[in-house]
């Protein structure tokens, strides 16, 4: 399903950057250094990193713009030639004109108090000499509608930004950015928070433009399915630099530096449960990097003189090169070679279901949310519930925990009927099912430390001691890879994976038999992800922890779960241990053929 | 940065700028003199020991005498502290109470956050010294009753600013994950949620203090809270005012001193706001947590 265009490869390149340097002003500390690359018209190249690698930080330079806080120190982008960093450019007849930005979140980037035909009538108030002659100007916009594929022109110019879907908005945004014939054009994460079907058909448009204007595309995203799917050439950023370059086909497959490596062996894949591998550790700050090469310190295959400078790209094949010493090893190794199958015996296995649900109806205000959902959850197993933003999954988890009581049904924990109402229900429930909150940036108080938050469910659900309570918390805190150390430290001081599992210690910390977790990874990396998604399934050996995992992402449920329920608009579409394997709904098919995959790189 | 003592983080911060040290700097030095003055009074206040509205120099003093012929200079020295005490308890009686209600408005939510803020809303309606001129002339010209006064008529106030910023709080993931655990709501209330909008709680602190100090010297001056011949600034400010032409330095130095203490007060308040709103951030910290804000430009 994923194709890979061929750069030509005689032409010039439209965009090419030359060690650009990007600096806090004031301390001088390099957020972005030596970083060079060239994007050919017509191509799209992805630029990949986890959060704080400066990934967007280089895009937003490509149009000579800085976040409030950073100066560009030092470096060339040049756009046909043109170096935009050089004081002549200027920028407002650049940006727009002949570079665009799409941003990550339409809804944000557009006017709420404008109609979107004011807004796309805007750009050519704003680059006189690029608009289209008189009478012009509505049939290009007509046009440009047509290119990103919005039905009704006249209803959706018509319309204010929350009259349209999230999909819309973001068809709206890139017809906004081709509207004047840009030479290239920046995506910041544009497909982020949009459903895999929405994502797919936007990912085809883009492709589909770039090819018919001959635009050529910096697409920045963490996701390495999605870049999979619409670059020809990537470049991945570890830590403020260029680490790998290369079209996609050759970096997937024989990854030479061992973050892409390591990235792609933390990525779960839709079409085979395969045991995930997280990284340890986490990238050093800017200010804080050492002198030699910045992922030294996580790399398994770090040797003495990666500390002492930081290595020099090394040719691999054409174009396609890497900053590693040991970069012709590695690129030969076979990059999932030795990842296991997930192993499924070993579980515990138990006949009574522990949690029944029996035609669950929910409320949110007025507006129905689920609608006669019925489902088992039996123990020792893990239970994915899988489902797009507003299917309902989340309001499904909270009527579980109790955090929204507008629900009619029957639901049986353990055999024992629980109450809508929280409040309504034993401590003995109440502590055998704990919940994980999505979002561990959110989820954890920040006045606390570390030691007291996960004191706090055995406070108030359990009669024990200061001592008892003490002891029970460092074995939560060793159960979930944290040392006791951590008690004193407070969640600023954490990462995000490491707030993620001082979250998981809390609800570890009263022994529960079940574990609901919301969307546990969604706020995470990928090798942050990997490294909880192997926590879970190992409490679910080992403690024979029974999980209900909420996600909307099939490639993680394909890797841990033992059954699934899919949810569309509130209603159960399909449910069972085989459903990813062998989808019988037309919306299970569809969801699965619509997932972005690695398939280059594991089945290359 | 760490958040052990949140408030504390932000008080060093607000004094890292000019509008926090020089605002400090010049209320600090009112209090001070407030503080220690009565006790270097060169004549006792009260007695007569020069002529009426005497002018200044010579035996008449530093700022020579006031209408009865006391000691502007040792009235003044001796006139703050009174003044600034009953100010600093109505302003913890006040913001107290304040904070109290709109953190239970905002907790609790439904029908009790709507019994809370119309009744607070009712006292709203009042000018605060409306309001506390009203219980004082009821119920008699007593200093406790002027503190007690003025403190209720900032809780309406400090309530409704505290309620929003603690409707935000109440909305978070962590205070719905130890209602998880059948939490007491009082419990909720001090642990997780009162921590968390202290800074708030600070703003107000400050802005309150002015606020208590300009309406107690205002009441000082009606003759409010006061007994005459004990000195205070604002008492004096009336007192002296009919001899403004002869001896300007008894009505122009206790109105002075309270004009400079309460913009030093709001200076330093606006410092540690903006410091606790992250205004004056260091550029780095700000590069690195602002999200990028950046459409089509």
């Amino acid at each position: 399903m994923t194709d890979v265009h061929e750069p030509p490869t005689t032409v010039a390149p439209l965009l090419s950057v030359e060690s650009l340097r990007v600096v806090v002003t004031g301390t001088g500390n390099d957020v972005v250094d030596e970083v060079s690359f060239a994007v050919r018209a017509g191509e799209v190249m992805g630029l990949v990193g986890e959060s704080g690698s400066g990934k967007t930080t280089v895009a937003l330079a490509l149009m000579g713009h800085t976040r409030r806080g950073l100066t560009i120190d030092s470096g060339k982008v040049l756009l046909a030639g043109d170096d935009i960093l050089v004081g002549k450019t200027d920028l407002r007849e650049l940006r727009g004109a002949s570079v665009s930005y799409v941003a990550q979140d339409p809804v944000s980037a557009l006017n709420p108090a404008l109609k979107v035909g004011t807004q796309l009538r805007e750009i050519f108030d704003a680059h006189p000499d690029v608009r289209p002659p008189e009478g012009g100007v509505d049939g290009r916009i007509a046009d440009v509608l047509a290119d990103v594929r919005l039905d009704s022109v006249e209803r959706v110019l018509d319309s204010y930004p929350h009259q349209l879907s999230g999909g819309q908005q973001q068809r709206v945004m890139l017809g906004m950015a081709f509207a004047c014939r840009p030479k290239l054009i920046i995506l910041d994460e544009p497909t982020t928070g949009l459903d895999v079907t929405t994502q797919r058909h936007i990912l085809e448009t883009i492709r589909t433009l770039c090819g018919r204007y001959q635009v050529g595309a910096v697409y920045v995203s963490h996701d390495l399915a999605v870049v999979a799917d619409i670059a020809s050439t990537i470049g991945i950023m570890y830590a403020g630099r260029l680490i790998e370059h290369g079209s996609v086909a050759a970096a997937f497959r024989a990854p030479a530096h061992p973050y892409t490596r390591g990235l792609l062996r933390a990525i779960p894949d839709p079409s085979r449960a395969h045991v995930l591998e997280g990284m340890e550790g986490q990238p050093p700050r800017p200010g804080s990097r050492p002198r030699g090469c910045s992922f030294a310190p996580r790399c398994s295959f770090s040797q003495p003189a990666c500390l002492e400078g930081f290595p020099l790209p090394v040719a691999i094949g054409a174009e396609h090169w890497a900053r590693c010493l040991r970069a012709e090893e590695i690129t030969v190794l076979p990059p999932l070679g030795e990842l296991p199958e997930r192993d499924h015996s070993g579980k515990r296995e138990g006949t009574a279901p522990l949690l029944e649900v029996k035609s669950l109806d929910a409320q949110y205000g007025e507006k129905p949310v689920l609608h006669d959902v019925s489902l088992d959850v039996r123990p020792h197993r893990c239970l994915a519930v899988v489902g797009e933003s507003g299917a309902g999954k989340t309001t499904f988890a909270r009527c579980l925990v109790g955090l929204h009581s507008r629900w009619t049904g029957e639901m049986a924990f353990g055999g024992e009927s629980l109450s809508n109402d929280r409040r309504k229900r034993s401590r003995e429930q109440i502590r055998r099912m704990q919940y994980v909150f999505q979002n561990p940036y959110t989820s954890l108080n920040p006045r606390k430390t570390v030691g007291q938050l996960v004191e706090q469910p055995l406070r108030e659900l359990l009669d024990i001691n200061g001592a008892q309570r003490r002891e029970r918390v460092v074995t939560a805190l060793e159960e979930a890879a944290l040392n006791a150390g951590y008690a004193d430290r407070y969640p600023d001081q954490l990462s995000g994976g490491e707030r993620q599992r001082v979250a998981i210690a809390r609800a570890l910390v009263v022994e529960p038999e079940l574990l609901i977790c919301d969307e546990v990874t969604s706020a995470l990396d990928v090798s942050v992800q990997a490294a909880i998604v192997e926590l879970l399934h190992r409490l679910q050996v080992t403690r024979g922890l029974t999980l209900v995992l909420i996600t909307h992402n099939l490639a993680l449920v394909r890797s841990i779960a033992d059954d699934v329920v899919i949810l569309r608009d509130g209603l159960v579409v399909e449910q069972g241990q085989t459903v990813l394997d062998n989808p019988q709904s037309e919306y299970a098919v569809q969801l699965m053929a619509d997932v972005p995959t690695l398939s280059v790189a594991a089945h290359g | 940065m760490s958040s052990r003592r949140e408030w504390l983080v932000i008080l060093k911060r607000a004094l890292r700028t000019p509008r926090g040290y020089i605002g400090l700097t010049v209320a600090g030095l009112v209090v001070l003199l407030a503080i220690v003055g009565p006790w270097l009074a060169p004549h006792n206040p009260t007695l007569t020991v020069t002529e009426t509205f005497g002018t200044p120099g010579g035996g008449n003093g530093l700022l020579g005498g006031d209408v009865l012929g006391r000691d502007v200079f040792s009235r003044v020295l001796a006139g703050g502290r009174t003044l600034l005490g009953m100010a600093a308890a109505a302003t913890v009686l006040g913001v107290g109470l304040g904070v109290w209600l709109g953190v239970t408005a905002a907790y609790l939510g439904k029908w009790r956050d709507g019994l809370i803020m119309r009744v607070v809303d009712v006292f709203l309606a009042f000018p605060q010294i409306v309001f506390a001129l009203l219980l004082v002339s009821v119920a008699g010209s007593h200093a406790w009753l002027v503190i007690l006064a003025v403190g209720i008529s900032h809780a309406p106030q400090v309530a409704r600013v505290v309620r929003a910023a603690a409707l935000d709080v109440c909305e978070r993931d962590f205070v719905k994950a130890v209602e998880l655990y059948d939490t007491p709501s009082f419990r909720v209330i001090a642990g997780e949620v009162l921590p968390n909008i202290l800074s708030v709680v600070m703003v107000e602190l400050g802005l309150r203090f002015t606020y208590s100090i300009l309406i107690i010297a205002s009441m000082a001056f009606l003759g409010f809270g006061v007994t005459p011949p004990a000195a205070n600034w604002g008492l004096m400010i009336n007192e002296n005012r009919i001899g403004l032409v002869v001896n300007p330095w008894a009505v122009i130095v206790p109105a002075g001193l309270i004009a400079v203490l309460t913009v030093g007060l709001n200076t330093f308040t606006d410092a540690v706001a903006r410091a606790s709103l992250g205004v004056d951030r260091p550029a780095e910290e700000a590069a690195l947590t602002t999200p990028v804000q950046l459409g089509l430009e």
